[in-house]
């Protein structure tokens, strides 16, 4: 089975499940779209885990490649594979979406259009974002960049509250112009490598020394390109508010495949291709990137303290956490990327956690707004302890996997300048007002009125849930696996920029000898 | 020979026929117009053809001309359905796509 | 029990942490933690309605047994040599990233052998006592599977080999505190003050943060033994930094000011989650973190004067809000502060001091968890009323309590013989070893002191009762009584951990060696002066309070000192003030920004957009006609350009 195309069948099969479930008849068996599609992503965990275990950890630069030429006019070729940083996004969601699905068993039923789509979309969905982490071609990934926009749309779009249209229109234009910019870049790079002797190509393999000769002031330029798009995507301030409405109107599930899955597209970009193929501007641009990660920290956690709606607030917290990807992206040493990396696993985990979790007793109150809740603990403790424990893991408290991501991102800021990570720190006090704040607004104090009789987590949401909650603490005190995973990739793109840890300023040589010691002591 | 009269006749049916289509409302007036008009460029095909000594102009008019029947098939049919639901000719009374 | 002092270190010296590896019951440590965490996740994950019947008893056994463990650990410690009491343990490697470790190790010496006894000892007692005074409460449960979740963290927080693993039972403990400030969830002066103390310690966790990622970018490593070989080599500079860091850290957890904010509202918490985490435990993890920190304290002159100020303003602080309140509850808190103030106080004098931090710690958890479990009894007795001016002559009523109170009562304020008399009295002779001034703000928190624990004990168990006619205060049954009883012993008896030196001597391995002072007046003026002071604070309790009359109202008309002391020194107004209200107005103003300002830019293209498409739309006026006339016009344009472009 060496030449099994791992990547593709993890690519194509939730696409087919999409397929299939818009087949299947929506009489007869009860919920069977939705058994349908639950089997379809449970099927994808399976191969993705099959993936993972053929995977070498030790091992740089990429595996399980395929590559195939697609269209030779311009070299873009269907060229699949994945290094470490792309597994952990692979395995992130393949994890998420049957744990999505769920969570969302009956969030699809009123609708615009049939629960079929519902669930179809959100397999699409997967498996155009697996395909996206996977694509080792930059028009493949382009292609698919663009196309996971539609799923999201439609599932925002046909399924969100009451503001859906205007929700899903601003998302999609959002996206769509940032996409537009990139794709400027895309073509910028047609231009570059048909200067060569090979002809155009578009395989990150062959990029890198192409790339290598590149006219600096063009090269700033395609950076820029690719780096508006991504910062779109993950989305930083100030193109940050189409997220706010995106998750106010969606379902849950739709926020999670959206912020958890969706998003990390945008960061997931900025590691492998403005790094990796535009080592020069990145560091170029790093200064005004650190400096407005930074501000997107402070800025998104001051913003979410104020909101009223659930969702809302929560969609800031990931502005004030996509800052903290960014900043250890950009800080150039392996303690920010590893820790960047790492983060995009662990907030896909406790912001889905978090967006879940809350997704449950909106629906059961029938409001999103933090005012009309209260109480809740007093008559349903295990949603509650599952909130607080999705809120803990929001807010990184050590012992849960965030905790690992966010101090090896803002140790990373250190070393790289400690200005930064002053700042940055502030960050930790945030997190703990906006989560600790809602929590207490909606969970503690008197039982009020409308929540009497608000029932606890069912059987079903339980099992949603229980996964998450197990690999938040699971990671959190034993992420070794994955870090082991991530760190080789993360020395490749180091070595790509040129970039070098620095090492311990003192040392065992600054150490005076004993009697100076014991002098200094006294002093 | 001289193409000039020719082209000057095909010119001034043209002109005819254009002027025809902006000023008049009635439906079936502006399609003669249209049929002027195509029937202008028909002349100036020809004329051409004579010039170059070649069939090529021809063939497009021959060309011009089935497209000509085709259009006065659909367009005919449209100008009675129209009047038969709304009791008249005039264009400017099917405004339905405006803004 | 007077060893000679070490071979391997002389007067001054900053000793190195140098484990050797732990084998035989020293490989056991980590069931010290992996016990009461298992507790408490058995628990947790059970639920509460699966356990109630017998949660109580697995949390409590699982502390004893972690005792247990703790005590052949110390004994095993004890037997050993001098120089090879310090035991290492590296269980696994947490997380690495480039240069930097993480690792999840145990570091069981001297000083973390004598607060596992303090943790464990002192929380079984009071796991005990949780039987009985949450026995009414449906959640008990839950609430034995917080206190085990805070004994497996606490226990972290002081083995841990490393600044990481530290952080992570600090936050733990952190955790714990939040979850049982708020365990009454339903009130919500509960919930706002638990949710108070997490904040403000995470106001304090930044500090931590810092720090710790400063120590790896200079240092290279987080370990204490990696630090501790190589502080000698950093610039001062540096140094004070770091210590200012983790200083900020300590005042978090240890409620120092400015950070102290918290600590009153913490006793919202039921009382005995007051006397294990806000008065023997958790809030003096910052004191512990200074001392064991040692190696960066002993080479910043500036950071160790910062700890000094921090301890002698909080002595101050505490003591004057404790004079003032009429909850019994709060003037306990309100002297945990005073009393953590002078164990900071004397971890900033360094070498001369660590020892007798450490000392005073132990005596002051045995008393302090003993005061807090006896206030518990006297509200179990009171039907739950705090109020100190509603209590009054019970002394006949709860007798046991009253003895075991006298026993805590006598020894904080410093009475010749208690342990608290042996502890304090040797803070306050090195602060005048130190700095006549530093000396002279001890000796007034000491006579502070006395008074206000004086009126605590009169207007509590004697002068005249002051109850409602409906309260029938009633003695606590004996499983409450009993670790009162125990607490009381330790609380007389602590004083003999002093006994020729032993403390000292037990613990210079850690932190060193005292240089021997050479003070203005022989040591035992001081004990004469210390004690004088504390008769007078007792003195003036006894004529101001006990000598009028109590009113059951707290008296409106009084002096701008006694309501700047109920008001907690202005402490909450000035958070309020300098953070919160501007705090609520950035927001407030960023939320606006938000809405109108960047996504009014985003919305406003929108519209230009509309409006420009408004226009535009116009042109279809739906006349066959214009589009003809539009066409030609068209077309003529471009006949035109042609002919432009062909003819130039």
């Amino acid at each position: 089975m060496n030449d099994f195309p791992w990547l593709t069948a993890a690519f194509v099969l939730p696409l087919v499940g999409a397929v299939a479930v818009m087949l299947v008849p929506r009489r007869g068996v009860a919920d069977l779209p939705k058994k349908v599609a639950l089997g379809f992503s449970v099927l994808t965990l399976l191969l993705v885990g099959a993936l993972a275990s053929r995977f070498d950890a030790g091992v740089e630069g990429f595996q399980l490649e395929e590559v195939h030429p697609w269209i030779e006019a311009f070299g873009a070729y269907y060229a699949l594979g994945v290094d470490g940083i792309g597994l952990t996004l692979v395995l992130l969601t393949a994890l998420l979406t049957p744990v999505v699905v769920l969570a969302s068993w009956n969030d699809g039923e009123r609708g615009r259009w049939s629960v079929n789509s519902f669930f179809a979309w959100m397999l699409a969905l997967e498996g155009l974002a697996i395909g996206a982490f996977a694509a080792t071609d930059v028009f493949l990934f382009y292609v698919l960049f663009e196309a996971t926009l539609l799923p999201i749309y439609f599932l925002i779009g046909g399924f969100g509250g009451a503001r859906r249209s205007y929700a899903a229109l601003k998302f999609l234009i959002f996206s769509l112009l940032g996409g537009l910019v990139m794709l400027a870049s895309v073509i910028g790079l047609y231009i570059e490598t048909s200067k060569s002797a090979d002809g155009p190509t578009y395989l990150l393999s062959e990029l890198g020394p192409l790339l290598a000769g590149m006219d600096t002031g063009f090269g700033r330029w395609l950076f820029l390109g690719f780096f508006v798009a991504f910062a779109v995507k993950a989305p930083m301030f100030p193109v940050h508010t189409w997220l706010p409405d995106a998750t106010d109107e969606g379902t849950p599930g739709t926020s999670v495949l959206l912020v958890s899955i969706l998003d990390k597209i945008g960061t997931f970009g900025m590691i492998r291709f403005c790094l990796g193929l535009f080592p020069e501007a990145s560091t170029w641009a790093t200064p005004v990137v650190l400096v407005l990660a930074v501000f997107s920290i402070l800025y998104g956690g001051t913003v979410a303290i104020g909101q009223r709606s659930i969702p809302r607030l929560i969609a800031y917290t990931s502005v004030s956490h996509f800052g903290f990807i960014v900043l250890g992206i950009f800080v150039m040493n392996s303690q920010g990327q590893v820790g960047s990396t790492f983060y995009m696993f662990a907030h896909g985990l406790s912001t889905g956690a978090l967006f879940l979790v809350t997704g449950f007793f909106i629906a059961r109150r029938g409001s999103r707004q933090i005012a009309d809740f209260g109480g809740v603990q007093t008559v349903a403790p295990v949603m509650a302890g599952t909130f607080l424990l999705a809120g803990l893991s929001s807010l990184s408290l050590p012992g849960l996997a965030p905790f690992v991501s966010e101090f090896l991102v803002l140790l990373g800021a250190w070393v790289h300048n400690w200005w930064y990570a002053a700042f940055a720190v502030f960050g930790i006090v945030l997190s703990a007002l906006y989560i600790l704040l809602m929590y207490q607004r909606t969970m503690t104090g008197p039982v009020r009125p409308g929540i009497e009789k608000m029932l606890d987590l069912n059987g079903r949401e339980v099992a949603a849930m229980a996964p998450l909650v197990a690999l938040i603490v699971g990671f959190g005190f034993f992420p070794g696996p994955l870090l082991d995973v991530i760190e080789p990739a993360v020395e490749t793109t180091l070595t790509t920029v040129d970039a070098e840890d620095p090492g311990p300023t003192v040392t065992e040589a600054d150490v005076p000898s004993a009697p100076a010691a014991e002098e200094e002591a006294h002093q | 020979m001289s193409a000039t009269p020719f082209l000057v006749l095909s010119a001034i049916l043209f002109t005819i026929g254009c002027v025809g289509v902006l000023t008049r409302r009635n439906a079936i007036v502006v399609f003669m117009c249209v049929e002027l008009m195509l029937n202008a460029s028909n002349l100036a095909l020809v004329t051409f053809s004579r010039v170059h000594g070649n069939l090529d102009g021809q063939v497009a008019a021959f060309f011009v001309m089935v497209v000509a029947a085709a259009e006065v098939v659909v367009g005919l049919a449209i100008i009675m359905t129209i009047f038969r639901t709304r009791r008249s000719a005039s264009v400017d009374d099917a405004s339905l796509l405006k803004y | 029990m007077g060893i000679s002092m070490s071979p391997v270190l002389s007067e001054g010296a900053v000793p190195v942490v140098a484990p050797s590896s732990g084998d035989g019951v020293f490989s056991l440590l980590w069931l010290v933690i992996a016990l009461p965490a298992l507790g408490a996740a058995v628990i947790l994950v059970l639920g509460n309605r699966r356990t109630s019947a017998w949660a109580h008893l697995l949390g409590t056994a699982t502390v004893a047994g972690s005792f247990l463990l703790s005590l052949v650990a110390f004994f095993a410690l004890l037997g050993r040599d001098e120089g090879d009491r310090s035991v290492g343990q590296h269980l696994y490697t947490w997380f690495e990233a480039g240069r930097f470790t993480a690792d999840i190790g145990f570091l069981l010496d001297p000083l973390s052998a004598l607060f596992l006894l303090l943790i464990t000892g002192v929380g079984g007692l009071i796991h005990v006592y949780s039987i009985g005074y949450m026995a009414h409460d449906e959640r008990r449960a839950r609430f034995f599977a917080y206190l085990n979740l805070f004994v497996a963290a606490m226990v972290m927080l002081v083995l841990s080999d490393n600044y990481l693993g530290l952080f992570l039972g600090w936050e733990g403990v952190g955790l714990a505190s939040y979850l049982l400030i708020g365990f009454w969830q339903h009130k919500d002066s509960a919930a706002v003050a638990a949710k108070k103390a997490f904040v403000v310690n995470r106001v304090g966790d930044m500090g931590m943060v810092l720090a710790v990622s400063l120590i790896f970018a200079t240092f290279g490593s987080v370990s204490f033994e990696g630090v501790s070989e190589v502080a000698a080599g950093a610039s001062e500079a540096t140094l004070a930094v770091i210590g200012l860091l983790l200083l900020l850290a300590a005042c978090g957890k240890s409620a120092q000011v400015p950070l102290q904010s918290w600590l009153l509202d913490a006793m919202e918490g039921p009382t005995p989650v007051s006397a294990l985490i806000h008065a023997a435990t958790m809030v003096t993890a910052g004191v512990y973190l200074v001392v064991r920190s040692n190696f960066i304290f002993e080479r910043t002159e500036l950071g160790q004067g910062a700890v000094v100020i921090v301890g002698v303003v909080t002595l101050l602080f505490g003591a004057i809000i404790g004079c003032a309140k009429d909850d019994i509850k709060k003037v306990l808190a309100a002297s945990t502060m005073s009393q953590i103030g002078y164990m900071m106080l004397a971890a900033g004098l360094g070498v001369a001091g660590y020892a007798f931090a450490i000392f005073h710690l132990l005596t002051h958890g045995f008393f302090k968890a003993n005061m807090f479990l006896g206030a518990g009894s006297v509200m179990h007795a009171m039907d739950d009323d705090v109020d100190m001016r509603h209590y009054g002559a019970l002394r006949k009523a709860l007798p046991v309590t009253f003895l075991t109170f006298a026993m805590g009562y006598l020894a904080i304020i410093g009475f010749p013989g208690f342990s608290g008399f042996w502890s304090k009295d040797k803070i306050i002779e090195s602060a005048f070893g130190e700095n006549l001034w530093i000396g002279l703000a001890a000796l007034a928190g000491a006579g502070i002191t006395a008074f206000y624990m004086t009126r605590l004990m009169i207007m509590t168990f004697l002068a005249e009762k002051r109850w409602a006619p409906d309260v029938h205060p009633h003695e606590a049954p004996k499983v409450m009584t009993v670790p009162l009883m125990v607490l009381a012993a330790l609380s007389v008896l602590g004083g003999l951990l002093l006994l020729g030196g032993w403390i000292t001597d037990w613990l210079a391995p850690v932190v060193g060696v005292a240089e021997h002072h050479v003070l203005p007046l022989p040591a035992i003026a001081y004990t004469l002066i210390v004690t004088a002071t504390v008769a007078v604070g007792i003195a003036v309790a006894w004529v101001f309070v006990m000598k009028r009359d109590i009113p059951r109202e707290a008296p409106q008309e009084v002096s701008f000192v006694t309501r700047a002391a109920r008001a907690d020194l202005y402490g909450d107004a000035a958070n309020e003030a300098l953070l919160m209200r501007p705090g609520n107005t950035m927001v407030e103003s960023l939320i606006t920004f938000d809405d109108h300002g960047v996504d009014g830019v985003v919305d406003g293209t929108g519209s230009a957009a509309m409006g420009m498409s408004g226009t535009f739309r116009k042109v279809q006026t739906g006349y066959v006609r214009s589009y003809a006339l539009s066409l030609l016009s068209g077309a003529l344009l471009v006949v035109l350009a042609l002919l432009a472009v062909n003819l130039v």
